[in-house]
């Protein structure tokens, strides 16, 4: 046993590793290359508009305001890297956002607050809740009709990308219609929505406690089946990396400093004391932006470490062995629809919090954005592999693109222009990229 | 493979020793089992059994209906009509999932394995090892796969890599490792060695006869009679979707099985079936 196992360490079971170098050191912090490929990719976007901006784009303020921006698109993305890799496609998510935004508002203002009070805590819950259902309910009746029923789901989502837009339009005749709750508001972030400095160092410091435990879990779990471990010195280099980076966002999410007449108001609200040197009250973590993380830490662990997750990857890999395996692959598909339309009604959430109103042409053009953050964050488009994290880091690289050139005052057609090309060309990248690795 | 067609001539067709025991109840007994694809029939009224500790060869030309027979087993297909039996009882499999609960595995001719999963996942596929929290137990599997992959294939390394990376051979251990790894009773072997090099053709004829002493009973499905003949107990054929005749393979040479796949029909020391020409 214990040859066996000296030999079977990941680090060294191909037998071109061995000699070491820089590529044996990646290797053993068992590092994803192509992840960090996206990281400096977008670290490329960044330093360059920051420079093309004159030194406008990497500003806390900027960020900030780039993370809210993410979210909803990002908490699309991550459910739409579970429906590429079972082999589907879902070109209706943007207008589920559309209908599940305008239910929700719909709800809230005509039903659900005339019923709990105004001021009741619970709207917000009992709002969110109705959308996640009216997401639930699209989601499965697509997936139903595509697993059940045997329509290719492309056909499927492009008659739900009319029909739900179509819906939106007619839940509320095509009015805007503002929220009510100040509570649901909260989901889109701002001044209000995002939680404090103090705050943000506690889930900061959760966040490293959690990252310490997993390792030491992941550690004790090889250590349970005799399987190699990760050195030491790798260990810690991951680790150390994981903190940096928590620290760094909180630093520069905490250094966005709310205005002075918001800071006033503020004050007054909880009776601060305002000091000589003018305020200094930091906006930390937007709600929106805990939401996203939130969401892909869950559908993190969906992919990985559940029954679902497995079947879901398996029949991305070979549908008919999934079938022969026992697998009820209809059912799996109908889920993962089930589940999208659910994603897609978190994200109405917070873009409708986000304009504190519900409109009829919420969420045009989303799917195609959220198709191309799972695709540029690597999720393959003849199924069967893709990672949640690289789909919300490619939302966060599709929202830099876009911010970036707003920032530089381009207009919108040559915006569209450089995203299609950027996403051609990062796909190209990416089919090199595996060709080699194969 | 000429030295066994030598020893075959020499040795005359008392080659084989045959110490199956008939008696009791079949593992598995299809009885008259059609099944039509748009108007074709596929598989014909067409009856099949195997005794635990039997290794039976079902041979006939590509389109005899061999493997359609034997997907109706494995769950793979429903039959239009017939019965199955397992051990003597009537047996109601009408998905893979069902078959599995009757201890019938197979081997497919394609490996049905997801090629983007690691060893362990496809040992497991559909039968995963949880932990106490109801979420995948990834330690347990990889440590159960290294486990019946050291028996089988005690070269193999590469748990961590998706089975595409593997070898053809390493490949067929990941699918065989699937089949016995949860005490099959009943083994189906679709083309077994027909992508093998060689050295694991050999492995594989081991482990069949490992796998008869542990009374396992074995259907080898091939259309090449090299490939079975010498590991087989009898001989079934099939033609057209009917079964052209069965045979103890001590009882029939290769040529008289070779004249029963290609003009369908029976010498001497077969049992004729409905496929059997006149």
């Amino acid at each position: 046993m214990s040859e066996a196992t000296s030999n079977t360490s990941p680090a060294r079971s191909s037998p071109t590793i061995g000699a070491g170098g820089f590529k044996g050191m990646m290797r053993a912090t068992e590092i994803d290359t192509r992840m960090l490929g996206m990281i400096g990719a977008l670290l490329v976007i960044w330093v360059g508009f920051h420079i093309l901006s004159g030194g406008t784009f990497l500003t806390a303020r900027n960020l900030w305001n780039l993370s809210v921006q993410t979210a909803s698109v990002g908490v699309m993305a991550t459910g739409m890297v579970l429906v590429i890799v079972t082999r589907n496609i879902d070109l209706s998510v943007g207008s589920i956002l559309g209908v599940t935004g305008m239910v929700m508002a719909v709800a809230q203002t005509q039903y659900i607050s005339p019923m709990l009070g105004y001021d009741s805590g619970l709207v917000w819950v009992a709002t969110l809740a109705v959308g996640l259902i009216c997401g639930l309910l699209i989601g499965g009746l697509q997936g139903f009709v595509i697993a059940y029923l045997g329509v290719p789901a492309f056909i499927v989502t492009l008659g739900g990308l009319l029909v739900w837009r179509g819906a939106a339009w007619w839940v509320a005749s095509g009015r805007t219609i503002p929220l009510t709750d100040d509570n649901f508001k909260l989901l889109g972030g701002g001044s209000d929505g995002s939680i404090g400095a103090t705050w943000s160092w506690i889930l900061a410091a959760v966040a490293i406690v959690l990252i310490l435990v997993g390792a030491l879990n992941a550690r004790r779990q090889r250590k349970r089946f005799n399987f190699a471990q990760k050195p030491l010195w790798a260990e810690g280099f991951t680790i150390g990396l994981s903190i940096l980076a928590v620290i760094a966002a909180t630093v520069i999410v905490n250094s966005y400093l709310l205005p002075g007449p918001l800071a006033r108001r503020y004050a007054e609200a909880n009776g601060i004391a305002i000091p000589d040197g003018g305020l200094e009250i930091s906006f930390g973590y937007a709600i929106p932006v805990l939401l996203f993380i939130g969401v892909g830490i869950v559908m993190t662990f969906i992919a990985r470490r559940t029954r679902f997750g497995r079947y879901v990857f398996a029949i991305g890999g070979n549908p008919e062995a999934a079938e022969l395996a026992g697998i009820n692959t209809k059912r799996v598909t109908m889920m993962v629809f089930m589940l999208m339309g659910m994603l897609a009604a978190i994200a109405a959430a917070i873009s409708t919090a986000r304009l504190s109103s519900a409109t009829n042409a919420q969420g045009t053009l989303d799917e195609l954005y959220t198709i191309a953050a799972a695709v540029i964050g690597g999720t393959s488009l003849a199924g069967g592999a893709g990672t949640i994290a690289g789909a919300m880091l490619g939302a966060l690289v599709m929202q830099s693109l876009q911010s970036g050139m707003v920032l530089l005052g381009m207009d919108t057609p040559l915006q569209n222009i450089v995203v299609g090309a950027v996403l051609v060309v990062a796909v190209w990248l990416d089919t090199i990229y595996r060709r080699r690795a194969a | 493979m000429s030295t066994t067609m030598d020893e075959i001539k020499d040795h005359g067709p008392a080659h084989h020793a045959d110490d199956v025991d008939r008696s009791g109840a079949p593992l598995v007994a299809m009885e008259d089992i059609s099944i039509s694809f748009g108007g074709i029939h596929a598989v014909d009224h067409a009856s099949l059994d195997l005794y635990p500790g039997e290794v039976v060869a079902l041979l006939g030309h590509n389109g005899a209906g061999k493997s359609t027979l034997i997907k109706i087993l494995s769950g793979a297909y429903k039959g239009d009509s017939g019965e199955i039996y397992v051990r003597g009882e009537k047996a109601s499999i009408s998905n893979p999932r069902d078959a599995k609960a009757y201890g019938i595995e197979t081997i497919y001719q394609t490996l049905a394995l997801a090629d983007n999963v690691d060893a362990a996942a496809n040992l497991f596929l559909g039968r995963e090892i949880m932990t106490p929290w109801g979420t995948l137990d990834d330690g347990a599997m990889e440590a159960e796969a290294r486990k019946v992959m050291g028996r089988l294939n005690p070269n193999f390394r590469r748990f961590k890599e998706p089975v595409k990376a593997l070898s053809g051979g390493q490949r067929q251990s990941v699918a065989i490792a699937r089949a016995i790894l949860f005490n099959a009773k009943i083994l189906i072997m679709d083309e077994p060695t027909a992508a093998l090099g060689p050295q694991e053709t050999a492995q594989v004829a081991d482990l069949i006869k490992e796998l008869k002493k542990e009374e396992i009973g074995i259907f080898l499905i091939s259309h090449d009679i090299h490939d079975v003949f010498d590991l087989s107990d009898r001989v079934v054929v099939m033609k057209n979707g009917q079964v052209v005749g069965s045979a103890r393979t001590s009882d029939v040479t290769k040529d008289e099985v070779l004249g029963m796949i290609i003009l369908g029909k029976c010498p001497p020391g077969a049992t004729p079936g409905p496929g059997a020409a006149q």
